[in-house]
């Protein structure tokens, strides 16, 4: 999993890949984070037939099923653009799983390609755009949630925390038990709810001591599941997908 | 699904349990930490695990060659090696030696084996009594459970619990609930055991192939008594512990006493190459290794799932999974619980049988981030999963299938049928983000402790068209 990362130069054009999570229940973190790389003089492409990269029937075992979502994916990216992700858990299917899943098929040359050009939001900002950025925003404290595929699949925690560092009035804060997962798991919270509600209930509660007044993170199923418990206890804490929230505190007119 | 409503009751006890969140909890904090601080240099760490990893995936390649040779070293040694296809082949090679030497009692070091054999049930059966000298599983033993870590068997007791148990088991003996005291008292009650017992029984943490030596890791000194002090010593142990050649010890004990505990080394190491020779003045007369498949060739067969025998019992994986930290061991309902456990017991008793195990883990990675031989646990899970819903019946893994149900297998249908037809998904998305306000707001389980997430107004796929984003 820690193979020596390689980044391409900056590219004219970039395929975006939004994730179904976010385009069901967070647009608005899709468009950010396709304005952020906009904004560096880069044309982003949306394939209007994108749907969902296949890990829910995946990890639930039903690879029949999720390979014949994920090659539709393949149909989706056929140029040599790198491919930009704004979920550390879709990036890491795509990039990790995909040559696994198509090994031994005709698709299978598609798939490792597609796969050596998936990029992860933040790691394509910081290392490839080489980003930096101007906090126009109000002083916060924030708590940044990283979920488990960004952190040991496709590695980039600290590009995470990184853009957050680069941002002037953000306080970043570090909860208890930082690495541990939220409970989420896709179909675990569905299968094992008990553990799940546990571990997302003490997670919670990590974050909410640590006094902060967002909780970021740069996947949405984590957020979903977090943001949802906190809003069940009728915690006052903001939560914002990583993207939008740099792009409403870089935005000139957004404040 | 009988057996998974078994899962859930066990889960739900566990979950209810104050002694888990609490002193299990922190016990595991402190493996995390002592571990941490036993590989503090990133890349040496990596470059072990690496070479760990290359030592027991060689050892397996080359299984069949080695295990001969393993036999014929061992012979030339006097060590009698038996081979055991089942646990109850096991359980008779142990029960016919104990009756051999008429011996009514068998002192027991650590093993995983024999408990995974049911060994102390068995032999009980028969009139035999079992005594379990490592005090985790001494404690155990007292207490009529079975351990719920494979490095620290009693970890989910605290040390008031095992005072009461001495207390309630030894009336005579003072109570304390001094972890020295305790301690003095059990190897009090043993010394006595392990002069008694005519039979000594211990488990192989590496069977190197090349010198025919059976090493064992150790802390308390009772697995050099067990396999020392009576004139008979067995070792059982699983066909994928041998390696191959002594050199290969080292990289290995490392990674495992690190991993485990923290140590640089533990307090024993044995290395036990032969019975007593003559002019010798310790040492049994006799000495006994039980190869154990119980399953591990079917293992073997797979490409794949075979990683699954690299592992050498350290025990990290469970220590750093967040599922394991709240359910403990007992609620797997396997030998082995952790993440390690959820791919080894499930591929040895059947995925009909422990089918859930697999589903039990958010594929965090925690698991495989630490393994020091580097077994890809999240990989192997999901595999397992694969198995227990496949209809293609292609595959060897015992209770392949049995978890298929018509209906998740419908929703998984439909699904992919939606998401590998682009307009239908938009159609789709667009109609559920209209009717948002019509959607239900308690969706099972997910919103016992969870709202409800919010559906967007409008798509992604409709804000990129809006925002003059191109489609190619
Ligand atoms: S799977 Fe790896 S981490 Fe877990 S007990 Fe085995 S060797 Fe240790």
């Amino acid at each position: 999993m820690t193979e020596e990362k390689r980044y391409p130069e900056k590219p004219e054009k970039v395929y975006y890949f939004g994730t179904c999570l976010i385009d069901l229940l967070y647009p608005e973190a899709g468009l950010a984070g396709m304005q952020l790389i906009q904004r560096e003089g880069i044309e982003v492409v949306f394939p209007q037939d994108q749907t969902c990269c296949g890990q829910p029937a995946w990890n639930s075992g039903y690879r029949v099923e999720a390979i014949r979502v994920a090659q539709h994916q393949l149909d989706c990216f056929n140029e040599d653009y790198p491919i930009v992700v704004p979920s550390g858990s879709c990036a890491g299917m795509m990039r990790h799983h995909y040559p696994e899943m198509f090994k031994g098929s005709t698709d299978e040359l598609r798939a490792n390609t597609l796969a050596g050009r998936v990029f992860e939001l933040t790691e394509f900002l910081e290392h490839v755009l080489k980003i930096t950025l101007e906090d126009l925003g109000s002083p916060v404290k924030v708590a940044l949630h990283t979920s488990c595929a960004a952190r040991r699949e496709m590695g980039v925690a600290t590009e995470h925390e990184a853009l957050l560092k680069q941002l002037s009035n953000v306080e970043l804060l570090q909860q208890s038990r930082k690495e541990e997962c939220c409970g989420f798991g896709g179909t675990f919270a569905v299968k094992h709810p008990a553990i799940s509600a546990e571990m997302v209930s003490e997670k919670a509660n990590a974050i909410t001591a640590t006094g902060a007044d967002t909780l970021i993170s740069g996947d949405c199923g984590c957020l979903m599941n977090i943001a949802g418990h906190l809003e069940y206890q009728e915690k006052q804490i903001d939560s914002r997908h990583i993207a939008s929230f740099i792009w409403e505190r870089t935005h000139a007119t957004e404040r | 699904m009988q057996q998974s409503a078994e899962f859930h009751t066990r889960v739900e006890h566990a979950l209810a349990n104050g002694q888990i969140k609490t002193s299990f909890r922190s016990a595991m904090d402190g493996l995390m930490a002592k571990r941490k601080a036993a590989f503090p240099d990133p890349e040496a760490l990596e470059t072990l695990r690496f070479r760990g990893a290359q030592i027991r995936a060689n050892s397996l390649s080359k299984l069949h060659e080695l295990l001969e040779q393993l036999e014929n070293n061992c012979h030339k040694n006097g060590i009698q090696v038996h081979w055991a296809e089942r646990i109850e082949d096991a359980n008779n090679i142990v029960l016919t030696i104990m009756q051999n030497h008429q011996a009514d009692l068998l002192i027991k070091g650590k093993s995983m084996v024999s408990e995974e054999m049911e060994l102390n049930r068995f032999l009980e059966q028969h009139g035999i009594e079992c005594i379990e000298s490592d005090l985790g599983e001494y404690i155990l033993q007292l207490a009529g459970e079975p351990p719920s870590h494979i490095v620290a068997p009693a970890i989910h007791k605290s040390r008031q619990q095992i005072a009461q148990l001495f207390n309630e088991k030894f009336p005579d003996i003072p109570y304390s609930d001094d972890v020295d005291r305790l301690t003095r008292n059990a190897r009090e009650i043993l010394r006595k055991k392990f002069y008694a017992a005519r039979v000594g029984l211990s488990g192989v943490n590496f069977a190197v192939a090349e010198t025919g030596t059976l090493c064992l890791v150790e802390n308390e000194g009772n697995g050099r008594m067990c396999t020392t002090v009576p004139p008979v010593h067995i070792a059982v142990t699983g066909i994928e512990k041998v390696v191959e050649k002594l050199e290969h010890i080292p990289p290995l004990l490392k990674l495992l006493c690190r991993s485990a505990t923290g140590q640089a080394i533990t307090t024993y190491f044995n290395m036990i190459t032969s019975p007593r020779k003559q002019g010798e003045k310790d040492g049994p007369e006799e000495i006994h290794l039980v190869l154990l498949d119980n399953g591990r060739s079917r293992i073997y067969e797979d490409d794949e799932l075979i990683t699954t025998l690299r592992c050498i019992r350290c025990g990290a994986c469970m220590n750093h999974c967040p599922v394991y930290a709240r359910i403990g061991g007992h609620a797997y309902g396997s030998t082995i619980p952790g993440p390690i456990g959820s791919i080894l017991e499930p591929q040895k008793a059947g995925l009909d049988k422990l089918g859930d195990l697999p589903s039990a883990s958010t594929l965090c990675g925690a698991c495989a981030e630490v393994c020091p031989v580097h077994i890809p646990i999240p990989k192997l899970l999901n595999r397992l999963r694969f198995e227990r819903t496949r209809n293609d019946h292609a595959g060897a893994t015992l209770g392949q299938s049995s978890g298929r149900t018509v209906m998740e297998a419908g929703i998984w249908k439909g699904w992919s049928w939606v998401h590998s037809q682009p307009r239908l998904y938009r159609l789709a998305m667009y109609i559920i983000t209209r009717l948002r306000k019509l959607l239900p707001q308690r969706i099972g389980p997910w919103t016992q402790v969870r709202k409800a997430p919010h559906i967007a107004q409008k798509t992604l796929h409709e804000l990129a068209l809006k925002e003059g984003f191109n489609d190619k």
